[in-house]
């Protein structure tokens, strides 16, 4: 099994005849995703590599029975992009559009409230099942299927991740980017909680950043809910406070955001945290190991 | 995208929220004129990006207009040090000139982000003056918040309870509350990403003040906002930056000796840190994004290696969509342009690795191959440890 995609997903391309659209799904296809439409307003009836496009994702979804949308629009019309895709019923949105204001991103997430769609990003490199499907940038070759649950905030330090579980022979469940924007439409606690509900995945990697309180949040709910192996990293230990944190961005949590107090929240919650980011592979193999010394 | 504060007032004062009457000028004999007609008794304020100014001896009060020029003369041309602006401190270009307010309480009013929420927070204290973080660590109740949503803004009743939770009363206490509505209302508008009023003052006569304004706006909604990336000042910003900012570079000065080209911002933190790990410094931080061309790793590469205190190059590349042999032939072309003379570490991971190995094996460079983050980082430190 898997979260939120898998072979059966149905994938309609917002912003599919542009440059990067054009090319990311031409790649998404190669990988076995089923890519069904394309969206661009006023280029109804075009076809993009044989893939037809329409107006609007209402009329996409109507002929195409699509059920996951890939954003490849502009930063100022990616948030309309999102909503003209909840509003048409598509299940799961994956934006991967990078430098949408914040002030859209807040009211996406306020009407996303009261409905049944799942956003993924913006600012994410996507979400893959390996051999199944990939929605998003990530190379494809990197991953094999297998039992971990990957999610990021980063995008190339997940590739450096998945690429030391494949080669420790550690194959992945599903990988999920959440993006590094301050308003992320799916947190890692969302992706902890699919994963500690999906019966192929045996051990989740959760990779981080400094700033936010996304990764205490998040170790709060693993030592409450998840009872399978969980391992860390915190990328930033050594980046000089004040640089991306606005000024009085740290206060609302009580001074929390550095990465000394998530990985002592982290540890606190009994998650293994990689040293390095060189030892993310290594020390999920030796959480598997410690676990199935105690099963 | 930060600003100066003359500037954030004036943005402030469009949306009604309450400022002093003030002028910027750039001469001792502007300010003498500015003094005068503000009534004589004025505050001189240093005008560059850094907080702590006071302390610093950039803000002053004048009883006349003639100490208003005098002091202006002092501080304009003066290198400001404050704990803000590191020991080189900055040099100041203007002073604005301010009526001074006759001050009956300091408080403290901010807008942020609250990520968790999702939505912007007002924090109030009567704590003016003080930084905020002093007030969060020694006595978390005394901070009042109250979020809103952007597209409504602030609710009448969270305006009323920060306005009684900050004890004004009278006049103060419906100037207050338009005060903040004012405020909220701006953020929005004006795609904020921080406003700071510190200290918030209520004067003798029952108005409240914005003495202080900080402000910050999102990077990624000035698209919209051509006014206010107008008010953009590159003397404040570090020159290596502000040459990178053109190549798209995300780039960030440091203090260590190991400069560092890496993809995504993520692996480029991480690289800092595996650098540390194993006893070396980073000279900065250098993201060179999702999509990086050749000119844009030979731009990175030209930006990295104008700081002098680099002793050796680590570049650290785990490619996507990003192909190794196109990074590799743009890391080629920049070493020869640039005559590298440091020693110079690549690991390659990802799409098209061979093809990237051999490229930079056939260079006839001097380099050193890194297999894996850890091996990379290793080398890197050994030969700048070596070198100096």
């Amino acid at each position: 099994m898997s979260i939120w995609v898998n072979s059966d997903t149905k994938v309609v391309v917002q912003g599919l005849t542009g440059k990067e659209g054009r090319f990311h799904a031409a790649k998404c296809r190669e990988y076995g995703t089923k890519i069904v439409a394309g969206v661009t307003p006023g280029k109804a009836g075009e076809e993009v590599d044989g893939v037809p496009v329409f107006n609007t994702v209402d009329d996409a979804v109507a002929a195409t029975g699509a059920n996951a949308s890939l954003i490849f629009v502009p930063p100022p019309f990616a948030a309309d992009a999102i909503l003209e895709a909840a509003d048409a019923g598509v299940e799961l949105v994956v934006c991967i559009t990078e430098g949408i204001p914040a002030r859209d991103m807040i009211r996406v997430q306020r009407i996303l409230q009261g409905l049944p769609t799942r956003l993924i990003g913006g600012n994410c490199p996507g979400i893959i099942t390996p051999g199944q499907a990939k929605l998003g940038i990530m190379p494809g070759h990197i991953s094999i299927p297998g039992p971990i649950g990957v999610v990021s905030r980063s995008g190339t330090l997940t590739y450096e991740a998945i690429g030391q579980l494949t080669t420790l022979g550690l194959g992945q469940s599903t990988c999920v980017g959440i993006g590094g924007d301050a308003l992320p439409g799916t947190n890692f606690i969302d992706c902890l909680e699919a994963f500690a509900n999906d019966y192929d995945t045996e051990g989740i990697v959760m990779i981080g950043e400094i700033g936010g309180t996304a990764e205490e949040e998040a170790a709060e709910f693993v030592s409450q809910f998840v009872r399978k192996p969980v391992v860390a990293f915190i990328a930033g230990q050594t980046a000089p406070p004040g640089r991306r944190m606005g000024h009085a961005g740290a206060i609302i949590s009580g001074g929390k955001g550095t990465a000394a107090d998530k990985i002592a929240a982290l540890e606190a919650a009994n998650i293994a945290v990689a040293r390095t980011p060189a030892e993310i592979g290594e020390t999920m193999q030796r959480a598997l190991e410690n676990q199935s010394l105690i099963d | 995208m930060k600003v100066h504060e003359y500037q954030a007032k004036e943005v402030l004062a469009r949306y009604g929220v309450a400022v002093p009457r003030g002028r910027l000028v750039t001469a001792a004999d502007q300010a003498r004129a500015a003094a005068e007609s503000l009534g004589g008794r004025v505050v001189v304020k240093a005008q560059i990006h850094a907080g702590g100014r006071g302390k610093g001896g950039g803000v002053k009060l004048a009883a006349d207009p003639a100490e208003a020029a005098d002091l202006a003369n002092q501080i304009l041309g003066m290198t400001l040090v404050t704990k803000q602006t590191g020991p080189e401190g900055r040099l100041v270009r203007r002073v604005l000139i301010e009526e001074a307010l006759p001050i009956a309480r300091e408080l403290y009013l901010g807008i942020v982000l609250d990520r968790s929420a999702g939505y912007p927070v007002v924090m109030a204290s009567k704590f003016g003056g003080m930084e905020i973080e002093e007030v969060a660590a020694e006595n978390p109740d005394a901070i009042l918040k109250a979020h809103f949503d952007p597209d409504v803004g602030l609710h009448p009743y969270l305006a009323r309870r920060l306005a009684f939770g900050l004890e004004l009363e009278g006049g103060a206490f419906k100037s207050g509350i338009a005060f903040m509505n004012a405020l909220a209302t701006a953020y929005g508008d004006t795609d904020a990403s921080l406003f700071e009023i510190n200290p918030l003052v209520v004067t003798t006569d029952g108005r409240v003040i914005a003495l202080d304004a900080k402000a910050s706006f999102d990077d990624s909604a000035m698209f919209r906002h051509k006014d206010i990336l107008e008010m953009r000042d590159l003397d404040e910003e570090e020159p290596l930056e502000v040459e990178a900012s053109k190549y798209d570079l995300n780039y960030i000065k440091l203090d260590g000796n190991i400069g560092c080209m890496v993809n995504g911002a993520g692996l480029a933190m991480a690289t800092m840190d595996i650098i540390k790990h194993y006893g070396g410094e980073p000279a900065n931080f250098l993201d060179v994004g999702g999509n990086a061309s050749q000119e844009r790793v030979a731009a990175a590469f030209r930006v990295l290696l104008s700081d002098p205190s680099v002793k050796g190059v680590l570049v650290n590349i785990f490619g996507g969509i990003v192909r190794c042999d196109m990074v590799a032939r743009g890391v080629v072309a920049a070493a020869e342009e640039v005559q590298l003379s440091v020693p110079l570490v690549v690991r390659l991971e990802g799409t098209n690795v061979e093809e990237g190995r051999r490229v930079l094996a056939d260079s006839g460079l001097d380099l050193t191959v890194g297999d894996g983050m850890a091996d990379a980082a290793e080398k890197v430190v050994a030969a700048v440890g070596r070198a100096s």
